[in-house]
Formats: C-alpha cells, sequence, structure tokens
C-alpha cells in the first residue's frame, strides 16, 4: 500500500477534483497498480496527458508529469521520448482529447511506432465542458450539443488504432479492474506503440444525458454489455457490446527510436552530405 | 574559419548547431524547407534527432516535449505553419519553456504566395497566441545574420525560458552570400545553480531567468502545465497567484530589456532617418548610398535587429533629432505603428511599403526621400 501512496502527490493535489462517481480514478489508480507491479521507476517515468477530465491525471502523480495542450498529448511524448529514450512515456487521454482533436497525432504515432502506451479513457463525451458530443458517442444518443440526438458515426478506438499500426491494442473497462491491470501491463510491457481503451463511466454528464442512473448503476450497465473477446467469433463486429480483452497483439517491429538509431549510424557512415 | 557561399536557410542550420541544438521537429513548408532538409543530414550525425511530423501543431508539441526533457530543440516554418504553431508557442510561455522558431516569412493570408517575400507575420509573431505572454522577434537582414540570430534566439530562448522567433523571410533565406561563420559562437551558460531536490520550486522567483532548471528524467519530479500555476507548477484559480504568474511572465522582458535591444545605426543626426528590419533593411542602405552621392545629403539609417519586444525606449532617444522618418516595409504598414508611437506628433513618419511579392526596391525609397 505504501508503494501506491507513494505514487500519489498526496501533500499537495488531494482532495481531487473529479465528480463523485468518476471513472478517472478508478482508471488512474489501476495504472498505478500496473506501473508497480511492473517495477517502474517513479524518477525515469513521464506520464503526459491533454486536457479533459482524463487530462487531469497527471497532476496527480508523483513522477514527471506533462499537462500539454487540448490533443497534443501524444506529439509532446514524442518529443519526450525522442530525447529520452531511457524513460518510459505514458499518454492518459479521454476520447475526445485522443481521438477528435488528437485524432491525427494518434495516427501518425502508431504508424511511426514511436514507444508509447496510449491510455484512452472513453467516456463517450466531453465531459469537462459539460457533455457535448465526442467521436465516440453513438449514433442517436443525447448530448448537450445533439438535443435531437447524435447524426454522426462513432469510432472505434481499438479498430483505429490496428489500422494505424499499432502494436498492441486492448480493451478494458472501470468495472473489471483486474484485468484492466492486466491489459495496462501487458501494453506498457510491449515495445512500441501500444493502446487501451479504457471504457468508463460518467454518471454526471453521460449517464444523465442517457438516462443511465449513477454510478454503480453505470457500472453494472458496462458490465452487462461486456464480453470478453476469447468469447466472440469476430471481435470487430459485435454491435452493442464492449469487447474486452487483447484485440491485438502482433509481433514486435523496432520501435521508432530503434529505428533512428539505425538512421544515425547510417549518417556518420556517409562522409558526403 | 573558412569563407562559404551559403543560403540564409542554411547559415540559420548551422547556426543552430553550433548553438547546441540537438533535435529539430518539422514539417515542409516554402520556403523554409531547406533548414529542415539541411538539420535531416546533419543532426543524426552528431546524436541528435530530426523527426518530421504529420503537421505543425505536432512539431512545435514534439519539440516542446524534447525540450521538457532537456534538450535543445528547435523548428522552422512560414506563415501557414506558423499559424499553426501559435498554441504552442502560447505553452511554451506558460510553462516556460525554450522555444525557438525560425518563421521565412512568405506572403499571406491563408496560403498566400509560398514563393514570393513578405513581411506580413510581424504583428503575429508578437500577438499570435492568445493570452499576454512574452516573447522576441529577431530579424536578420543577410546570410551572416541568419547564423547570429539564430545562434542568438538559442541564447536568449534559454535563458529566459521564452518563444524566440527568427523572423527571416524568402529573400534573406534563399539569397546566397560569402560568409565566414564562427566555429564556436559565444553560447549562454546558467548562472543560477539549481536548488536540491527537497528545496527546488521549478517557479521559484529566484528562477525567473538565468537559471539551470530541471528537466524530466532528472529525479526533480517537475508538474509542467499550461494552466496558470503556483511556484511549484501546480494549477490554481486563486486570483492573487493568477496575478503572480502572469507578472512572472511579463518580468521577464521588463528586466532583460535593456540588454535585449539590438539596433544598428549611422548618421543619426540627419533630418531624415529611415527606420528599417529583415531584407527590407538592404534596400533601405542602397537607397541611402545613391541618395547621398546624387544629392550630397546624408540620411540617417536605424536598423531593427529585434523588433519585439519594441525598443521603444531606445529609439525615443536616438531619434530625439529625426525631422522625418521613412519606415519601408513589405507588408501593408505593420512595424510603423510602433514608431509613430515612437516619435514626437510632429514628426511624420512616412511608409514605403510593397506587397506584391516583389522585392522593395531602393528607387522606392529614394523616391520618398
Amino acid at each position: 500500500m505504501d508503494k501506491f501512496l507513494d505514487f500519489f502527490r498526496l501533500d499537495e493535489r488531494f482532495p481531487h477534483m473529479l465528480c463523485p462517481g468518476c471513472g478517472v480514478g478508478i482508471a488512474m489508480a489501476t495504472m498505478v497498480r500496473a506501473f508497480i507491479e511492473l517495477g517502474i521507476n517513479q524518477d525515469k517515468l513521464c506520464v503526459v496527458s491533454g486536457i479533459g477530465c482524463s487530462g487531469r491525471v497527471a497532476g496527480y502523480l508523483d513522477c514527471d508529469t506533462f499537462h500539454t495542450l487540448h490533443g497534443r498529448a501524444i506529439p509532446s511524448a514524442t518529443g519526450v521520448k525522442l530525447a529520452r529514450p531511457d524513460m518510459h512515456v505514458v499518454v492518459f487521454g479521454g476520447d475526445g482529447d485522443i481521438m477528435a482533436i488528437g485524432g491525427n497525432h494518434f495516427i501518425h504515432a502508431a504508424r511511426r511506432n514511436m514507444d508509447i502506451t496510449v491510455f484512452v479513457l472513453n467516456n463517450r463525451t466531453y465531459a469537462m465542458t459539460g457533455g457535448q458530443y465526442s467521436p465516440t458517442t453513438p449514433t442517436h444518443e443525447q448530448a448537450a450539443t445533439a438535443p435531437y440526438g447524435n447524426c454522426e458515426r462513432s469510432f472505434d478506438i481499438c479498430f483505429m488504432a490496428r489500422a494505424s499500426g499499432a502494436m498492441f491494442v486492448a480493451r478494458s473497462t472501470t468495472y473489471h479492474v483486474v484485468h484492466l491491470k492486466k491489459m495496462m501491463e501487458l501494453a506498457l510491457g510491449k515495445t512500441g506503440f501500444s493502446v487501451v481503451e479504457i471504457v468508463s463511466q460518467c454518471p454526471t454528464l453521460y449517464g444523465r444525458y442517457q438516462g443511465l442512473g449513477d454510478a454503480v448503476s453505470m457500472l453494472k450497465w458496462i458490465k452487462e454489455r461486456s464480453i470478453d473477446v476469447s468469447k466472440v467469433e469476430d471481435p470487430w463486429h459485435v454491435p452493442g457490446k464492449f469487447v474486452i480483452g487483447v484485440l491485438h497483439d502482433r509481433e514486435e517491429v523496432a520501435p521508432y527510436t530503434e529505428l533512428y538509431q539505425g538512421v544515425r549510424n547510417e549518417a556518420r557512415k556517409q562522409e558526403r552530405c | 574559419m573558412a569563407v562559404q557561399l551559403l543560403s540564409g536557410n542554411e547559415a540559420c542550420a548551422i547556426g543552430a548547431l553550433r548553438a547546441g541544438v540537438k533535435f529539430f521537429a518539422g514539417y515542409p513548408i516554402t520556403p523554409s524547407t531547406e533548414i529542415a532538409e539541411y538539420l535531416s543530414r546533419k543532426l543524426p550525425k552528431i546524436g541528435g534527432t530530426f523527426v518530421q511530423m504529420e503537421d505543425e501543431i505536432g512539431s512545435i508539441c514534439c519539440m516542446n516535449g524534447a525540450t521538457a526533457a532537456g534538450l535543445k530543440a528547435m523548428t522552422a516554418t512560414s506563415g501557414p505553419g506558423f499559424s499553426l504553431m501559435q498554441e504552442g508557442i502560447g505553452y511554451s510561455a506558460m510553462t516556460e519553456l525554450p522555444c525557438i522558431i525560425v518563421n521565412v516569412m512568405r506572403g499571406g493570408p491563408a496560403t498566400g504566395s509560398p514563393t514570393r517575400s513578405s513581411q506580413s507575420d510581424v504583428m503575429q509573431a508578437r500577438h499570435g497566441t492568445h493570452g499576454d505572454h512574452p516573447i522576441v522577434t529577431l530579424c536578420p537582414w543577410n546570410v551572416k545574420e541568419c547564423f547570429d540570430l539564430t545562434v542568438e534566439a538559442v541564447n536568449v530562448s534559454e535563458r529566459l525560458r521564452i518563444p524566440v522567433i527568427v523572423l527571416a523571410d524568402e529573400i534573406t533565406g534563399h539569397m546566397r552570400e560569402t560568409v565566414e561563420l564562427p566555429e564556436k559562437p559565444l553560447l549562454w551558460h546558467p548562472t543560477n545553480p539549481r536548488k536540491p531536490r527537497d528545496q527546488y520550486f521549478h517557479y521559484d522567483d529566484s528562477n525567473n531567468y538565468d537559471s539551470n532548471i530541471a528537466s524530466f528524467g532528472e529525479g526533480y519530479r517537475i508538474h509542467l502545465t499550461g494552466l496558470v500555476h503556483r511556484k511549484d507548477g501546480f494549477p490554481t484559480n486563486d486570483p492573487e497567484i493568477i496575478k503572480w504568474n502572469m507578472d512572472r511572465l511579463r518580468k521577464k522582458l521588463e528586466d532583460n530589456e535593456s540588454w535585449l535591444w539590438d539596433v544598428t545605426f549611422e548618421d543619426l543626426g540627419s533630418e531624415t532617418i529611415i527606420v528599417c528590419y529583415g531584407s527590407t533593411a538592404r534596400s533601405a542602405m542602397e537607397a541611402k548610398r545613391q541618395y547621398e552621392r546624387k544629392t550630397g545629403r546624408r540620411v540617417g539609417i536605424l536598423r531593427l535587429r529585434m523588433i519585439w519586444p519594441f525598443p521603444q525606449q531606445r529609439l525615443v532617444s536616438l531619434l530625439k533629432s529625426a525631422r522625418r522618418v521613412i519606415v519601408p516595409e513589405m507588408n501593408q504598414g505593420q512595424l510603423n505603428r510602433s514608431i509613430e508611437r515612437t516619435v514626437s506628433p510632429d514628426v511624420p513618419v512616412i511608409s514605403v511599403l510593397r506587397y506584391d511579392g516583389e522585392t522593395l526596391t531602393p528607387e522606392a525609397i529614394i523616391e520618398a526621400l
């Protein structure tokens, strides 16, 4: 337990600013347990976040923390990782932050195989600003900016990650904390770009707009809709369910930091230029 | 030192390398691309890193990340890319991360005239990002200064921990001149030592500038945020601390203005003085030479190497005896307003403007003389 508490800036930063029943705290605590399980040194860890409820996570952790601009956690983390390849660089962001305003950075960091781990907390809404529809809000659902129902289609974060070239893609939820911790450990242990989508409850906004009740009933709702990847034939096409587990785990190829070391070696060999 | 034939963009890249820049993140854009191309060849040779990002927003954020992790880093761009970088400039100002951007100006707005020259980003360089913020902008007029002012940009940015813009233009960027560049230019090193971790505050009043600041990975467990923050780096809504934070940013320039001011001048006793910057200063020098030969009358010239912060007080004393001021610019009149505010109201400030993408010629300035 001490190790766990040591990972937080208890004196300065608590109590936190999250709503009662929020899933961000569960995900953050689970992430810390995964760090401890893997023996990650706090002095060699940089947690990078953007803006939004999930973006506040960086500020609670006792390690190097980088609270960047909205959507820019991934390019900022790219800079840190390239400058300090010896550090663990972890991005924690929300669905709006990572998939909308930061969507392009997400795709390209995956393509580049940047050696970072990205945890995307998906509460299906822009919670910090009051419950507007996000790129993961399902079609027809109500939101602060979709009073007549959302007419857009939603992203599947994991599908997007796989298609963009991520090495490891998993999904879990704030209900399945033991499972979530395992997924996070696997992602952190994987070399290259790895992604874990965390399906989370937002009782204050998303839950209220969808009439899903309080945090407990939302967690039950998540539990009921979750299905393990081993129980489905095609994990990418299960409408209305959260398919949880490792969805994609490809054979590791060299991450960007290693590839660029190859560029350096080649550059040194060439006299001209 | 060897004599070399170089373009302004190449000199700028060499300046960055000799100032210790080890990291470049950028996105291709005319007319600045040669800087990225040059550094993509040289940086890996010295163990540095060149990365081409997905856009200019990614570029500046990536650069800010590398800076936060302790490297001297820079980026280069032109108008449209500079517009995209504005949020990252604000982040650098707020978190007090050094940030070096070379903007090789082209015509705007929007896509504008990519291959033509312009000085139309003067106000954007100062006010492009939202919020009150400190920023320094340097304007080279020849290839040698593309080198010198890039080195200066690195030094000022590291010393004050603020964004510094090198505002070159298509003419200075693509022009070739023979130059001798110093192998080891004078570099700034921190004078205030760093406190041990238990007494360290990232935004202590004692370390607003000149200091040896902790970076990621050094065990200081620092927190950087674009939110208004306390001296330990954590966000706050306390009005008193918000004011302290904003004052702190302003003081970076206020306290250091006198050594930042960078002007060159000749014949300031003359009735007419040309105030100029960047590539139009070349035409102004030639106009002065031709006019003096033809008429036998002297013309003063005052060239700003640093346009922001505008060296108002310095110019008030330098332009005291002027009866007429001429301001040539390749835009619709941007810096002329600052100069109007500097001289007495009965001294006419005459703008000589050109914004068709062509070079502002000495003849146009002579006409105004």
